[in-house]
This record gives C-alpha cells, structure tokens and sequence, in this order.
C-alpha cells in the first residue's frame, strides 16, 4: 500500500528530470525524493522506479507531470499541458522553444535590390514602362541632366572662389529626380543635403539655387546660411539643416501634424548612410513606428560618409535590415535605376497615406562626388573606383538608354540640352554674383518673430558708428 | 453657537484672497490654453496616464485624448526633434522634459533647430514650441538631478528663457509662453510646485497673460537691490524681512525673464538703491549674476556705491549627503550676509556657516 501511495505521489523532482535531458518549466514543483529514472522511453514519457514498483511517468513538454494518466496534485499555478505552449508576456504571446538558438546578426543572404533598368537601359517591367508617361520621363531625364551640370559649374566657381563651399550630387541624379516625380507638391521633405534634385524638380530655378549660394539679397534665404542649404515653404521644403539626422525625428513631427490634420500627403525624410548611427534616426524610426505616422524614409547607401565607408560604419547589412527592428516595412532598391527608385517611391507613399505608417526605403548608390568642396575623396579611395562608378554604372546614361530606345529622346536633343542648360547655369551664376548682398537690417530681423529691444538699439548704435566712419563700412553692404 | 459656513473655511474678497498651488497653477494654464487652440497639444515622458512625472498635466489625457497628451518612448532627442518638426507645420507642442538635466539630451534640437530656424530660414519657419520641465535642484537628488540651466539657454539668441515663482507667475508666463511665435523654455522648480501662493481673480481669468520680458518688483525698497529668480525670489523675501529688522531695506527683484532679460527695470532700481547682489542657484561661472553685473557696470556704473556681489551655487557637481547639500546652494542667511557687505555694515567676506 505504501508502494502504491508513493506511486501517486511523484518522487521525481524537476533537478532530476532536467539532468536527464527533459525540458522542465517550473509552473509545478514536485518535491521529493530523487527517483532512478531507468531510460527515456520517448521525450515525453520517461520509466521510473520508486520503492522497486516501475511507474511510466508521460511528462509533457513543459511541466505537468503525470502518472498513469492521471495528472498528480500539483501547485495551482500549473496549467494545463494545451496551455503550455506559450506565454502572455506585456507586449504579447510567444511560443517557447526547446532548442537554444542566438539569432544571427545578418543573414547568410544579403536583402536583395528590387531593379528595374538593367545597366543597358532594358526594362524587365513592361507595366511600369506605361506607368510613367513620355512627359514624366523627358522631365526626369532633363531634370538629372540639370542637376549635374548645375553641380559641374557651381563646384568649379568654389574652386574659383566665388563661392565660400559647396557640395555635388554626382552619380545621385536618379534618387534626386526619379524620388521628386513620384511624389505630390503636398508631400512634405526633410532632406539631408545632397538632395537638390528636388526642389529642381518642384521648381526652385536655377536663379534661386544660385542666389543662396551667393548669399545675395535676391535670395530667399537672406544670405543668413552658407551655400546648399535651401529651402522653400512654397515648394514644402524645410530648410537644410547642419546637423545630420535632425531632420529625421523633426521628420516624424510633421507627419504627426499633417495625420492630426489628415491631410491626403505624407512626408518624405532623406538620410546618408553614415547618419544611421546617429541617436536620432534610431528615436526617429521608433517613435515613427509607435505614433503609426506617415513618413517615408529614403536612406542614400552611397558606400561613403566622407572618408568612413559604410564596413567601419555598421556592421549590419546596410540600413534595409534595420527597420524590422523598429516594426517597419522596408525595402532595397537601387538607387541608380530611375524606373525602380520612381515605383518603389510611389509604393511607399501610397502605403504610408493609406495605411498611415513609415516607410523605409534603403537606396543603394555610390558617391561619385568628394563629400563636398572641402573634401579631396582621392586621398582615401582609388581614383579607378570612381572613375567605374562615374562610368559604368552612371545614372544618367542608364536612363537615356531606356528614353532613347523608347524613341523619346535623341542625340539631337541631348546636345541641344547640354548647351541650353550649361547657358542657363552660366547665366544665373553671373546674375546672382552681381546681385546686391543682404541689407544691413537681414542680420538683425528674424531672430525672433519681433525686433527685440536690444537689437534695435544695437543696430541704431551700429548705424550712427558707420555714419561716423563710412570709409571703414564694406561698399557692397546695402543700408 | 457658533455657526460655521458648510463650504471650506476660505473667504473670497472682490480683490481675491483665493489661493492656488503652483502645480495647479501651471495645470490650469496649460488646460485653459489647449481648450482654446486646437493645435496646442502636450508631449513628454509619463505625461499622460500618470497625468505627469510631476501632475502638472494631471487630468489632461482624459479631457482630450491621446492625440492632444503624447506619452512618448524614453528618448528626449526624439519627442524634443519630433515637437520641433510639428512646431515647424503649424502646431504648438508643449514639450516636457522630466528635469531640464535630461534635456541635455536634446540639447541639439532645441538649441541649432528650435532656437536658430526662424533666423536661418529667413523668417520662412517658425516654431512656437514650448519647451518646460523643473530646473535646478529639487532636494537630495544629487549632481545629474540638480544643475540649474538658466545660463546655458539665456545665452542663445533665438531662444525666450522664462522663470516664474509664483502661482500667478506660473500662469501669466506659461500662457505668454504657448501663445509666443517663438521658441520657450520654461523652467520650473520641482519644490515650487506644492507651494501655495495668493492669486487674484485678475490672473484667474483665462485671457490673463503676463507680458514675457518684463521683471516684477515683488518688494519695494531703497538700500539694496536684490535680483533673484524662481525659489530664490521667496529665500530674498526672508532675507529682506530680516534685513528690515538691520535697517536694511531691501528692493527684491523677481526677474520671471532671463531672456530677453529685464535690463531696464534692474538698472532702473539700482540707480535709486546703488548697491546690488545678485542671487541665482546656478553654478556661478558665467551665471545670470555674471550677465546682471556686466548690464549693470555697463549702464549704471556711476551710480554704484559698492561693488556687485553675486550669489550663487557652489562651484561643485550638487552633492547627495544632506547637509553637503545644503552648504551648496545659497541659503538666507547667505543673501543677508551679502547684503551688509555690500552695504559696509559686515566683516568682508567670511566662510559659509
């Protein structure tokens, strides 16, 4: 009798169970003597052998132990075996797993790069090629012509030292201009600084875009900021702010003001490579993610942040991979395929209005520019590297291919283009050095929505100093 | 018998003798404010369901919604970047920081973005943002909790630096503050919050709004000017009652703006009183004291009978232990000991305690 009440009750502890190989989960605790376990007969029913009577025990995957069927006396915390698959922890249920597994930092495959355009300008989509209209594509194509002549000259004028600094897109055309046409005037963009292409697009001049640089009265920005930092409230460009990845979290804010207007548009956020490690773009994904709001983020993997390439930059497969950790959709695509950067762009932002959520797209592309005119690029990468990105895998030649076989576009026309543009370039420059500089009163305005009391006084005294001494007064400063 | 009245034992005068609590001061201001403009809306750690770190935003996620009161992930320079981004199109987010020392995480955002944007964009964007939180030490919090950023964002153009002490204060410069095109910071004090102080009916009306810039005399005098700000304004209270006993007669200056700073009202009383001290719990290198003095020399120097004496915290990261606490932080009876001097009625500068 004495055998048979200890057969009801186990004598096998979870200590013994573990040490031979059973998973078990603590929801109920056995306590008793440690009993021989003769062998496992499956991993879910073991023999044991308690005061020399051979009980099968079934255990079940998790803890419950049972004993001729009949599940034995336990804690009241011990559920039962169906309900001890997985778990409600905050946040919500996951499964437990018998095998130890780390997750690996990167899969064995690299995400791969949705393409359109092959490098021969041949499309591998014939419905995207009706998608985009003869008018859109000319625009396109146009626009990157543009935008890399407009760089050519601007750069070689710093060089010159008509200009204090300046910085090229080169070899970005595509991102720049294939990005702006799939978006509406009412989408709302954060860019980084080598995204000029879109106001290009939306129709800054190439008067405007020089005034800036300039720092000339006719520009909008009063000659308050160094070259490239443009921005228009018109064209629903913030202005280029310094710091990188500001723009990203601020990015975040302005789709939260236009969801709370629910308003039909999105905003668009750009960002380098190197700027992913900045603390922002990790704040910025997060809490894009948590507030459901319509951002789309477009990360130009160009291979370079300034002299640090993207293998001393992270250790992930690029910035693709990175949104899942933030619970967003993201996608790679190559960023030199004008057709691919426009469908992808034009995805995202239906899906971040419709479904209001982010987006991140990673496009991948290479820096054929020196990071800017205060960069000489050739001192830490092969002037061969760049010279096969500048030619091989050129933007701009790839999409001529595709309109030139379309029959939309000729050799005629692309001199014809290259001389009007490179007139046009030549024309604004010359205008806008010739401009008068910012009157006196631009250095004092604008710090505040009103002159306050300690600046009008400052600016009086400054005056009565320059009537007192004008020789000393620079002459091309309007009072 | 005596009757008693069945509601509470305060009495309402015309002239109003009701008095409100800082936190309920700042609370009420803050609901009065979103009620009337829809694009007002309130973001921070634990502002919501908690009703805020502190309860100042006690109430304000029942009254409107999870949309209008943002309880956001840990990350300052996140919900700092995303206020600005809003601020930049068209709403007006009243961001809280937990203490302004985890501002400094955000730092970036308020000073090259909030502060500098109306004047880099040519006036094209402007970010009427608040940003609010308590500043300076509270009591026992040791250095991370305890630094007073007074001086650090005074001294950047572009930004307005508000600091109340009273109720009304409270009230009148935290309405100026959201209605204001401009970036704010507003710094608060931890243990002005329970503090109850007088209010009249005046500062109770929901169009009340203290005019930003303009310093408050809170007690008129002829000896001495005091300047102080935030719960230094109620030790230089004291201290003036003490002095009176001396003879003293102290002017106390509440400076409720540290920018734009009130220069004309500070200069204005030390030409009548002709000696100055200066008091702030800041660290005393290039501290609001520094900043008044150089005001003061520049405009009124001849009007000086004694040098500027500055009070200030010691020159220390704030220490834990209690009674190190308190030797690190201006007291009373340092405001006192200072005034004599600068009146020649002490021995020159003796060691604290």
């Amino acid at each position: 009798m004495a055998a048979a009440a200890n057969a009801m009750n186990p004598t096998v502890g979870p200590t013994t169970l573990h040490m031979h190989g059973l998973l078990f989960v603590p929801h109920c605790m056995h306590i008793g003597n440690p009993a021989t376990i003769l062998f496992a007969l499956t991993s879910t029913s073991i023999l044991i052998v308690v005061d020399s009577w051979v009980i099968r025990v079934v255990l079940w995957e998790c803890c419950c132990v049972y004993v001729h069927g009949e599940l034995l006396e336990n804690e009241d915390t011990c559920l039962k075996p169906s309900e001890c698959r997985d778990m409600d922890f905050p946040g919500g249920k996951i499964s437990f797993t018998t095998t130890k597994s780390f997750l690996p930092g990167s899969s064995e495959e690299r995400v791969p790069c949705y393409r359109v355009l092959d490098e021969e300008g041949y499309s591998s989509s014939n419905i995207l090629e009706h998608v985009i209209s003869k008018e859109v594509a000319l625009k396109i194509y146009s626009g990157m012509v543009t935008l890399q002549t407009m760089d050519k000259f601007f750069y070689e004028a710093q060089r010159q030292g008509r200009l204090s600094f300046y910085l090229t897109s080169f070899g970005e055309e595509a991102i720049n201009l294939a990005s702006a046409a799939a978006l509406s005037i009412d989408d709302v963009i954060l860019a980084q600084y080598r995204e000029p292409g879109m106001l290009l697009w939306r129709g800054f001049t190439l008067q405007d875009f020089a005034n800036q640089c300039f720092g000339n009265n006719a520009g909008h920005g009063k000659g308050r900021q160094m070259p490239i930092h443009y921005g228009s409230k018109n064209l629903n460009f913030i202005t280029i702010s310094s710091p990188l990845a500001t723009q990203l979290p601020q990015a975040v804010g302005v789709a939260y003001s236009l969801k709370m207007d629910k308003k039909d548009s999105c905003v668009v956020a750009y960002l380098g490579d190197g700027s992913s490690s900045e603390g922002d773009f990790h704040a910025a994904l997060n809490f894009a993610a948590v507030l459901d709001a319509p951002v789309v983020f477009i990360c130009r993997n160009n291979g370079w942040a300034i002299s640090t390439p993207v293998t001393d930059q992270f250790r992930s497969d690029g910035i693709v991979v990175k949104g899942q950790a933030y619970g967003i959709s993201s996608i790679r695509v190559d960023g030199n395929d004008a057709l691919a950067m426009y469908d992808v762009v034009r995805s995202a932002r239906e899906i971040a209005i419709n479904e209001q959520r982010p987006i991140l797209i990673e496009a991948m592309t290479y820096r054929v520019s020196h990071h800017s005119t205060s960069d000489d690029s050739t001192k830490y990468r092969s002037t061969d590297e760049i010279e096969y990105w500048k030619t091989i895998h050129s933007p701009i030649t790839r999409f001529r291919k595709w309109v030139e076989r379309k029959g939309w576009w000729s050799d005629k026309e692309e001199s014809e283009l290259h001389l009007d543009v490179k007139k046009q370039v030549k024309h604004a420059m010359d205008e806008a050095e010739k401009q008068e500089k910012p009157p006196l009163r631009d250095m004092f305005t604008d710090v505040y929505e009103d002159l306050p009391s300690n600046l009008v006084e400052q600016e009086t005294s400054l005056r009565e100093t320059i009537q007192r001494h004008p020789q000393d007064f620079p002459k091309d400063i309007p009072l | 018998m005596r009757l008693r009245p069945v509601v509470s034992s305060m009495r309402h005068y015309s002239s109003g003798t009701k008095e409100m609590t800082v936190r309920d001061a700042l609370n009420s201001a803050l609901d009065e404010e979103m009620a009337a403009d829809p694009n007002v809306f309130v973001m921070g750690e634990e502002v919501g369901e908690y009703q805020g770190a502190y309860k100042i935003t006690k109430g304000l996620l029942d009254k409107y919604g999870p949309e209008r009161v943002v309880d956001t992930p840990i990350t300052e320079a996140g919900f700092a970047g995303i206020g600005v981004g809003s601020a930049y199109h068209g709403l007006k987010p009243v961001i809280e920081f937990m203490t302004f020392n985890f501002s400094m995480q955000a730092i970036d955002h308020i000073i090259n973005s909030a502060a500098k944007s109306n004047y880099m964009s040519a006036g094209q964007i402007n970010v009427p943002i608040v940003f609010r939180g308590p500043n300076g030490p509270a009591a026992g919090v040791g250095a991370q909790h305890s630094q007073c950023y007074g001086a650090w964002y005074g001294s950047v153009p572009g930004l307005k630096v508000l600091v109340p002490y009273s109720s009304e204060d409270a009230r009148g410069l935290l309405k100026a503050a959201i209605r204001d095109p401009d970036p704010v910071v507003f710094l608060e004090n931890e243990l002005l919050y329970g503090e109850s102080f007088p209010i009249s009916d005046e500062a109770l009306d929901s169009s009340f709004c203290l005019p930003i810039g303009k310093a408050k005399i809170e007690r008129e005098g002829k000896d001495i000017t005091i300047t102080a700000f935030s719960k230094m304004v109620g030790y230089a209270l004291k201290a003036a009652e003490i002095l009176e006993k001396d003879g003293i007669s102290a002017e106390i200056i509440n400076l409720r703006s540290i920018r734009p700073l009130d220069r004309a009202t500070i200069n204005a009383s030390v030409r009548k009183t002709n000696r100055l001290v200066t008091v702030e719990e800041g660290f005393p290198q290039h501290g609001i004291g520094a900043e008044i003095c150089a005001s003061v020399v520049e405009d009124s120097f001849g009007y000086l009978d004694a040098p500027v004496e500055r009070i200030a915290g010691a020159d220390v990261p704030t220490p834990y232990a209690a009674n190190l606490e308190r030797m690190a932080f201006p007291q009373i009876e340092d405001i006192v000991r200072a005034a004599k001097r600068v009146c020649y009625r002490s021995v020159p500068l003796a060691a604290t305690a």
